[in-house]
């Protein structure tokens, strides 16, 4: 049985395409993508904002959660042409200004909640989004910690996290 | 790991959807994809072509009315949690909501798309039961409507047919003098739940019982109605006694084996408990609502 091997490689994948427009941090971006690729790549791959991570890639860790259209969601959940028109909001997009860091991020840093900082992107995308959708959070323990129960930290532990969410909260007010 | 390669069509109208799944037998419907993606990404499914059905206008909005309350496929769950006049209808869905994965899924998640999903652990499957809600479906033959306790056919299959799609689901608003509850326990927040139990009973100036429905979630090949736990209420003073004796009732309704979560007998156990305690909030609830 002969093979037949092909001489020249295809430019391009033969993946169904479809061409997408979207808003990423406030920049509108338009590109063709393969229909099957996820958000979460889409993110890393194609525009370099890495700083989406994927862990489980089944909606389980958290580590890829950004924001669509305002609301958290799962980027490994998500096609990368389901977000066609989508403002898209990352963890890059979440400072201020490049040296100057989110509340949240300097309550992170303060209270010591991360170690190894894999799933952080994803904590802090969740916590800065808590905020903005409850103008006077409920700061008990129980209610932090589901809106922490989207998202698993491996090694910090979750003590200075609940701690970082209220000190994100007394920043926040401070700077008002 | 990623998903297998596929066709992707956003139709504008659900008769395209209905036109794109007679055409393709072998496609997938995405709604929200919480479950969806997840199942590509393992490669459990391998569709030849996925349907985004986001697109169709005609699938988007709650409405409330004197009876009941009509969320259409596209409704993400979050929006019918978060919905005042959802919770002034009914105010079981917000509790059943509030224990359906975490936020950031329901953000996505519909509730239509967990209804077809029909997992046998699913919370909202258990809800449609108890509220005997029904599904409004159509296909290449035209429209239907299914009523829940015809929908569950087994884990992750229900009754409609190959061309068909869940266009809305139906949910009737609480009735007077009734109290609700929605109980569960899962390993970790948000988790399927090992068991879970959602409750309705209606009582009558005397305080007996003069309708109660139970179902539940996580303990057989479908979610399950408790009907032999019903009849234990009906007509009776949910007192201690009564409470106890429909759930033990309640019990027989685990039909799941053994697996790597927990015992049948550990899940007997969950069901008799989670039963007395549905029964006791509900029948509080209901009292609370015929003292307003």
């Amino acid at each position: 049985m002969t093979r037949s091997v092909r001489k020249i490689l295809p430019k391009e994948s033969s993946d169904p395409k479809r061409e997408i427009s979207l808003s990423v941090n406030g920049e509108a971006v338009t590109r063709k993508v393969s229909t099957r690729l996820l958000l979460a790549d889409f993110l890393r791959h194609e525009l370099g904002l890495t700083g989406t991570h994927v862990g489980c890639e089944h909606g389980v860790c958290g580590c890829c959660t950004v924001t669509i259209d305002g609301a958290t969601a799962r980027s490994c959940l998500t096609l990368a042409v389901q977000a066609y028109g989508a403002e898209i909001r990352t963890i890059e997009g979440v400072a201020p200004a490049a040296d100057v860091l989110h509340p949240v991020q300097q309550a992170f840093h303060e209270c010591h909640a991360l170690q190894c900082g894999f799933c952080t992107p994803g904590f802090i995308m969740s916590v800065v989004s808590y905020f903005e959708e409850n103008e006077n959070p409920d700061l008990g323990e129980d209610a932090i910690r589901d809106a922490l129960s989207g998202n698993l930290c491996r090694c910090t532990g979750y003590q200075n996290i609940v701690k970082a969410v209220r000190r994100a909260h007394e920043l926040m007010n401070s700077e008002r | 790991m990623k998903p297998p390669l596929f066709d992707y069509v956003t139709p504008e109208s659900v008769e395209e959807a209905v036109a794109a799944r007679a055409a393709e037998e072998d496609s997938v419907l995405l709604a929200g994809g919480q479950s969806l993606l997840a199942t590509l990404n393992f490669r459990i499914a391998n569709p030849a072509l996925l349907i985004d059905i986001s697109r169709i206008p005609a699938l988007k909005g709650i409405d409330t009315g004197a009876d009941e309350i009509t969320v259409r496929a596209m409704v993400r769950q979050r929006e019918v949690e978060l919905s005042a006049a959802v919770h002034q209808a009914n105010p079981l869905l917000r509790d059943v909501l509030q224990k359906v994965a975490h936020t950031v899924v329901r953000n996505r998640g519909t509730l239509a798309g967990s209804i077809a999903h029909a997992d046998a652990a699913a919370e909202l499957p258990a809800m449609l039961l108890t509220t005997e809600g029904v599904v409004d479906v159509q296909g290449p033959s035209g429209t239907r409507t299914i009523a829940a306790g015809d929908l569950f056919k087994f884990h992750l299959t229900t009754s409609l047919a190959g061309g068909e799609m869940i266009t809305a689901v139906r949910i009737p608003n609480l009735a007077p003098a009734t109290g609700w509850s929605f109980k569960e326990f899962a390993r970790r927040r948000g988790d399927y739940a090992l068991a879970g139990i959602c409750s309705l009973v209606t009582l009558d100036d005397a305080g007996r019982c003069t309708k109660a429905r139970l179902s539940a979630c996580g303990i057989a090949s479908t979610a399950v109605r408790l009907e032999r736990a019903e009849e234990e209420l009906a007509g009776g003073i949910l007192d201690e006694n009564t409470i106890a004796r429909a759930a033990k009732a309640a019990r027989d309704g685990v039909t799941a084996a053994d697996d790597s979560q927990a015992s049948t007998a550990y899940r007997r156990h969950l069901v008799d408990t989670l039963t007395q305690r549905t029964l006791a909030a509900a029948r509080d609830r209901a009292q609370e609502r015929q003292a307003a």
